[in-house]
């Protein structure tokens, strides 16, 4: 809605100030933020197959190629990266349970929904570690 | 209703009052996509790790394998479009002055489709002179 008094004198919905603190909200608030850090994460992988379909340069990689590389390898490149996984899973689980409850209609009730908001934190945070300790050991 | 609101437009009357009525169809696009994410975001996620330390030579020749060029475009396909649509909610939810929210509904959807060009022609690049 634009500026100005709104059209509709209804009473309006709670918003967050009103909102006692809860998992299920901080697991919904949670599912934005990864969501939009996705949107913009996805802009570096794209930059990264970009300079991976240059041609070679003589013998050598595309230097675009070369500098995307090490900045994907680099300390904090891979920090990104771990992070970057961490928030695929966590969007990923809790996606899961967004379809869940949209098409059975599974898993409304309070206790559930609370240990799933929790069970969404630690599977995304232990995959992400999980995932790369595994790429390190291969 | 008063005199005035009679010669109120349509438009002008439904303007605030709520739904349109096309948010079901944006709420479809949004689970059908997801459930195709479900389907591909595992093999990515294992693909990404595995080729984020490759050289250039072992990447390219990753991405030219047939499958892997198929899969890419197609978790590309489905990641923008998802993306493309929850990023409109967050604009719709968050920006209200229209100006503005005109402007980035519509940078939205250029940057969606122009990564999916740059990523899909990126793979098929790849592909076709892997073949060459």
């Amino acid at each position: 809605m634009s500026s100005g008094a709104p059209a509709d004198p209804r009473p309006r919905s709670p918003h967050l100030q009103v909102w006692r603190f809860h998992l299920t909200m901080v697991a919904s608030i949670t599912h934005r933020a990864t969501g939009v850090a996705l949107y913009f994460g996805s802009v570096l992988i794209a930059a990264w197959l970009f300079t991976l379909s240059l041609p070679m340069v003589g013998a050598e990689p595309p230097a675009a190629f070369v500098f995307m590389q090490g900045l994907m390898t680099s300390v904090f490149g891979q920090i990104v990266l771990v992070l970057w996984s961490a928030v695929v899973l966590f969007h990923f689980a809790n996606g899961i349970r967004h379809l869940l409850w949209d098409g059975p209609r599974i898993g409304f009730d309070p206790k559930t929904a609370s240990t799933w908001s929790a069970f969404n934190f630690v599977f995304a945070a232990a995959g992400a570690i999980g995932i790369w300790f595994a790429a390190i050991q291969i | 209703m008063s005199i005035q609101q009679d010669f109120a437009t349509p438009t002008a009357r439904a303007r605030g009052l709520g739904s349109a009525k096309a948010g079901t169809d944006h709420h479809i696009r949004q689970r059908v996509s997801a459930i195709a994410l479900i389907f591909l975001v595992p093999w990515f996620l294992f693909s990404v790790i595995n080729a984020a330390g490759t050289d250039y030579d072992t990447a390219r020749a990753w991405v030219a394998q047939p499958w892997n060029a198929i899969l890419l475009v197609l978790t590309f396909g489905a990641a923008f479009y998802h993306m493309r649509l929850g990023m409109q909610v967050v604009v719709e939810d968050y920006i209200h002055g229209s100006g503005m929210k005109t402007f980035l509904l519509i940078a939205n959807t250029f940057l969606a489709v122009a990564l999916f060009a740059v990523t899909v022609l990126s793979v098929l690049n790849i592909w076709i002179s892997a073949a060459a």
